[in-house]
C-alpha cells in the first residue's frame, strides 16, 4: 500500500517546497491511511446513509401507492449526493486529475489582492454557487413534470452525480491548472483553431438563444399580470438606489445595502397587491406580452451599456441575497410541511410523447427539458474564469465544484417537489398552451379533462379558486414554468407562514425571485456575448479589440440584443405556443455546450496520459451527445409536426400554397406565415447548433486519438510553482489536516510567507 | 458555569455564520486586498475604500462575467 504513489504528478519531483514552513499539503499516505481506516462509527454513518438512501429510492421507484411523500424525494437525493461525493468525486480526484497541494493554484502565484484572491474555502462555495445557480433548475423540472416524478427525479440525481458535477469539477480544475483560462482558451489550445473556433461560434449562438429563452419566461410570466409588472419593475429604481448607495454614500456596506434593498424588494411585492386592487393601477401595469417584451429588449441595451456600478452590481447583490435566503427558506418549508404527491411515478405522456407541456418521448427529450440541474453546459463558462483564479488549494477543487454542482441539483430537486405538490389539473391548465386552452378557463376544464388523465377532474371554480388565491386575474396558459414554480413554492411555504392568506403574497414573492434572477442573467449574458463579439470583430477590425471604444461596444451591444430580441418576440407571438416550441430549443443548447466542455475535457485528459479512466469524461460526453445529437436530429428530420421544426414548416407552407385561411392552431394567414418563418428559424438554428458541436466533437475525438498514439500529448499548463500556504480540502478539516493548521497557527507572524504576485 | 459557556457558542456560531454570509455577498474583499497589500509590502499606499470599490466595479465593466441560466 505505502508503495503506491498518491497525489503523484508529472512535475512532482521538481517541486521543493520551503522547508523552514510546515508543510503545505497533507502527508498523502497519511490522508490515505485515515481515509482507508474504518472505525465501527464511520461504517455505522455510511451504513445508516445507504439505507436511508436505499429506502427512500425503494419508496419512490417500487412502492405504488395512492401518494408519495415529498421527504422521500429529498432523503433520496441526499443520501445519494453524500455517497457519490464521497466515493465518486474522491475516484475522480485519486485516478484521474491528481491534485497536488504542494503546487500553488493561480490565486498564490498570480496573487494581486483582487481578481486573483485566495478565498477561504467555504465562501468561494457559496460564491461560485450563486454564480452557477439561476432560474434554469427552477423551470426545467417544472415542465418534465408532464412525465411523471420518476424520471426527472432519476435524471437529476443520477445525471448530476455522473455528468453535471463531473463537467463543473473538471473544467474547474483545467482551468485552475491554466491560471484561470476560459473555455474558449482551452477550447482553442487543445483542439486546434477549426474546433476552437467552431466552439466559440457555438457558445456565442447558445448564449443569444438563452438569454433569448430566459427572457421569455420571465414574458410569460408577468403577461397580464399589473401585480407583477409593478413589483418587478421597482427592482430597477431599488437597484440604482443601491448602486449609488454604494458608489457615493457608504461604499463597501455588500450586505447592508442588500438588507435595506432586500426590505424594498418585499414592499415593492406588498405594493404590487395594493395597486392591482386599484382601478388605475390595473389599467397602468396590465401590459400585453408583446410589450413586456419590448420593454425587456430595452431594458436589457440599456442595462449592458451602463456602468455596472450604477445596475448590475448591485442587482447581482441582490439577486444573491434572494438566492441564498429563498433557497434555505424552500428546503426548511418542504422538510416541515411534507407535501403529499399524487401524481404517477411515470404518465402515459412519457412513452407517447404527446403531453402538451414539451412534446416528445422521455428519450431523449427530458434530457434536453431538464438541462439544468442535472448537466449545464452553461457552468462551464463560470467553472473557467471567475472561480478558478480565487482558489487556496488544488486540492479544494472537488468540494468547490463537484459539490458546489450537487447543490444546484437539490435545488432543481425542491422545484420538481413544488411543481408536482400542486393539483395535477391546475399543473395542465397552467402549462398547456393558449392555442390548446384558448385562453379561457371553460376552454382549459375542457382540454384538460379531455385529456383523459386517470384521476384528474378540473372544475372552473378550481382555476378561478387558484387565480384569486394568487392575486392574479387567471391562472390558464401560464406558460413558462416560473408561475407553477411560483404556485408551487406559494402552496408550501404558506403551510409555514401566513396560511392562505398569505398566498398571494408568496406566489408573487416566487415570480420576484425568478424575474430576478432572469434579469441579471440577461444583463450579464448580454455583456458576456457582447465582449467575445467585439473580441471575435477584432480579428478584422482591430479596432472592435478596444473595449473602452464606445461606439463600437454600443454596436456589438445592439447586435447581441437585436440577436435575442428577434427570438424572444418570435416565441411571444408564435401562435404554437412560444415556449412549448422553443423550450427544446434551450436544453439542446444548453447540453451541447456541456458536450463541447466535455470534448475539451476529455482531449485534455488524453493528452495527460490517463487512458484507464478516459471513461470519466467520456461517459457523460457520449450520453450528452447521443441526447442531443437525437434531439437535434429529431427537431430537424421528425416526419411528426409536433416535433419537427422542418415537418411543421412544410406542413404549413403546403396548407399556404393550398390557398387555405386556417390552419391547426393559426386561425388567420398571418398567423400562418408567422408558424412558416419561426418554424424555419428554429429548424436553421437547430442545424446551425449541431453542426458546430459535431465538429468539436470531432475534433475531440481526433486530438484524443493523435494523445492515445503517442502516448500523451503537449501540456499547456502553467509552470508549477511551490506554494506557500496550507487550507483544508473539503467543508470539515481531517485530523491530519488539523494537526497541519495548528503547526501554521504557531508559527510567527513575521516569519508567515508574503504571498508574491506580480 | 454550562450556561455561559453554551451562550458563547452560539456568539460564536453567529459570528461565523455572519462572516461567512458576508463572505459569501463578497463584502471582505476590500479586507482581502489590504491584507495582500501589507503581506506582499508592494510600494505605495493601497487604494482607500472609496477607490477599492471604483476599480472593483471598473474592473467588471472591463471583464464582464457571466451569470448561469
Amino acid at each position: 500500500m505505502s508503495k503506491k504513489q498518491n497525489g503523484s504528478h508529472r512535475h512532482a519531483d521538481v517541486l521543493v517546497t520551503d522547508p523552514n514552513l510546515p508543510p503545505v499539503a497533507v502527508d498523502p499516505q497519511r490522508a490515505e491511511a485515515e481515509d482507508r481506516r474504518w472505525t465501527p462509527a464511520k461504517i455505522a454513518l455510511w451504513v445508516g446513509i445507504a439505507l436511508l438512501g436505499g429506502v427512500s429510492w425503494t419508496i419512490l421507484a417500487i412502492v405504488r401507492g395512492e401518494t408519495v411523500n415529498a421527504i422521500w424525494f429529498v432523503f433520496a437525493a441526499v443520501c445519494t449526493y453524500l455517497i457519490a461525493y464521497r466515493f465518486y468525486s474522491k475516484f475522480i480526484e485519486r485516478n484521474l486529475l491528481k491534485p497536488d497541494d504542494r503546487r500553488a493554484t493561480p490565486a498564490e502565484y498570480k496573487a494581486d489582492g483582487k481578481d486573483y484572491a485566495a478565498t477561504d474555502r467555504r465562501v468561494l462555495y457559496g460564491h461560485h454557487f450563486a454564480a452557477i445557480a439561476g432560474a434554469g433548475p427552477l423551470v426545467g423540472p417544472v415542465l418534465a413534470a408532464q412525465m411523471g416524478y420518476l424520471p426527472g427525479t432519476l435524471w437529476i440525481i443520477i445525471g448530476v452525480i455522473f455528468a453535471g458535477a463531473v463537467q463543473d469539477y473538471l473544467v474547474m480544475f483545467f482551468s485552475m491548472r491554466r491560471g484561470g483560462r476560459s473555455l474558449g482558451q482551452m477550447a482553442r489550445e487543445e483542439l486546434g483553431i477549426i474546433g476552437g473556433t467552431a466552439a466559440l461560434i457555438a457558445t456565442l449562438a447558445i448564449m443569444i438563444i438563452i438569454v433569448a429563452i430566459l427572457a421569455l419566461v420571465v414574458v410569460n410570466a408577468l403577461g397580464e399580470s399589473p401585480w407583477g409588472v409593478f413589483s418587478v419593475s421597482m427592482t430597477i429604481p431599488i437597484a440604482l438606489f443601491m448602486g449609488v448607495y454604494l458608489r457615493y454614500l457608504r461604499p463597501g456596506k455588500v450586505t447592508e445595502v442588500s438588507v435595506i434593498g432586500f426590505v424594498l424588494l418585499l414592499l415593492a411585492i406588498i405594493g404590487g397587491g395594493w395597486i392591482s386592487e386599484t382601478a388605475w393601477g390595473v389599467e397602468l401595469f396590465t401590459l400585453d406580452r408583446i410589450t413586456i417584451a419590448w420593454g425587456i429588449i430595452i431594458y436589457g441595451f440599456i442595462a449592458a451599456v451602463l456602468p455596472v456600478w450604477l445596475l448590475l452590481a448591485p442587482r447581482d447583490y441582490l439577486s444573491t441575497f434572494m438566492k441564498i435566503g429563498t433557497i434555505i427558506m424552500l428546503a426548511v418549508a418542504i422538510v416541515v410541511t411534507r407535501p403529499e404527491i399524487s401524481v404517477p411515478a411515470v404518465t402515459e405522456y412519457a412513452s407517447s410523447g404527446q403531453g402538451p407541456v414539451v412534446a416528445g418521448t422521455l428519450f431523449p427529450f427530458l434530457f434536453v427539458t431538464i438541462a439544468c440541474g442535472a448537466l449545464s453546459g452553461f457552468h462551464a463558462l463560470i467553472a473557467s474564469g471567475t472561480t478558478p483564479k480565487m482558489i487556496e488549494k488544488e486540492r479544494q477543487t472537488r468540494f468547490i465544484g463537484y459539490g458546489g454542482m450537487l447543490m444546484e441539483s437539490f435545488v432543481a430537486i425542491m422545484a420538481l417537489v413544488a411543481a408536482l405538490s400542486i393539483d395535477r389539473g391546475i399543473y395542465f391548465a397552467m402549462n398547456s398552451s393558449a392555442a390548446a386552452t384558448g385562453g379561457t378557463i371553460e376552454g382549459a376544464v375542457a382540454f384538460v379533462n379531455g385529456l383523459g388523465l386517470t384521476g384528474v377532474s378540473l372544475t372552473p371554480e378550481a382555476l378561478s379558486t387558484m387565480a384569486s388565491n394568487v392575486g392574479e386575474e387567471s391562472i390558464v396558459s401560464r406558460t413558462g414554468g416560473a408561475p407553477t414554480l411560483a404556485v408551487g413554492i406559494a402552496q408550501i411555504m404558506q403551510g409555514v407562514f401566513g396560511g392562505a392568506g398569505m398566498m398571494a403574497f408568496w406566489y408573487h414573492f416566487a415570480i420576484m425571485f425568478e424575474a430576478l434572477f432572469i434579469l441579471t442573467a440577461v444583463d450579464a449574458g448580454t455583456r458576456v456575448a457582447r465582449f467575445m463579439l467585439q473580441d471575435s470583430i477584432g480579428n478584422f477590425v482591430p479596432r472592435f479589440r478596444d473595449t473602452s471604444w464606445r461606439t463600437g461596444a454600443w454596436i456589438c451591444t445592439a447586435i447581441m440584443v437585436a440577436g435575442w430580441g428577434a427570438i424572444l418576440i418570435m416565441g411571444v407571438t408564435d401562435p404554437l405556443g412560444g415556449i412549448n416550441t422553443l423550450f427544446p430549443l434551450f436544453g439542446i443548447a444548453n447540453q451541447l455546450l456541456a458536450a463541447i466542455a466535455l470534448a475539451v475535457c476529455m482531449a485534455i485528459c488524453a493528452k495527460r496520459g490517463y487512458f484507464k479512466f478516459l471513461w470519466i469524461p467520456a461517459l457523460p460526453l457520449a450520453f450528452a451527445a447521443v441526447v442531443t445529437i437525437t434531439a437535434s436530429f429529431l427537431k430537424i428530420f421528425s416526419p411528426v409536426p409536433a416535433i419537427g421544426y422542418w415537418a411543421q414548416h412544410r406542413a404549413f407552407r403546403d396548407a399556404l400554397a393550398a390557398g387555405e385561411e386556417s390552419f391547426g392552431a393559426a386561425q388567420t394567414v398571418a398567423a400562418m406565415e408567422a408558424v412558416v418563418r419561426n418554424t424555419f428559424i428554429q429548424g436553421t438554428l437547430s442545424i446551425v447548433f449541431v453542426v458546430l458541436a459535431i465538429i468539436v466533437i470531432t475534433t475531440s475525438i481526433i486530438a484524443t486519438i493523435k494523445a492515445y498514439r503517442h502516448g500523451g500529448g503537449a501540456d499547456a499548463e502553467d509552470a508549477p510553482v511551490a506554494s506557500r500556504v496550507f487550507a483544508p480540502a473539503g467543508l470539515i478539516a481531517t485530523p491530519a489536516e488539523k494537526d497541519l493548521e495548528a503547526q501554521w497557527a504557531a508559527l510567527e507572524p513575521g516569519k508567515r510567507p508574503a504571498r508574491t504576485g506580480h | 458555569m454550562t450556561v455561559p459557556h453554551s451562550l458563547t457558542r452560539v456568539r460564536d456560531t453567529a459570528r461565523e455564520l455572519a462572516w461567512l454570509f458576508k463572505g459569501i455577498m463578497g463584502e471582505n474583499a476590500y479586507q482581502a486586498y489590504l491584507d495582500h497589500h501589507e503581506r506582499t509590502h508592494a510600494g505605495g499606499r493601497p487604494m482607500t475604500e472609496r477607490e477599492f470599490w471604483r476599480d472593483k466595479t471598473d474592473r467588471q465593466d472591463a471583464n464582464p462575467e457571466g451569470r448561469c441560466c
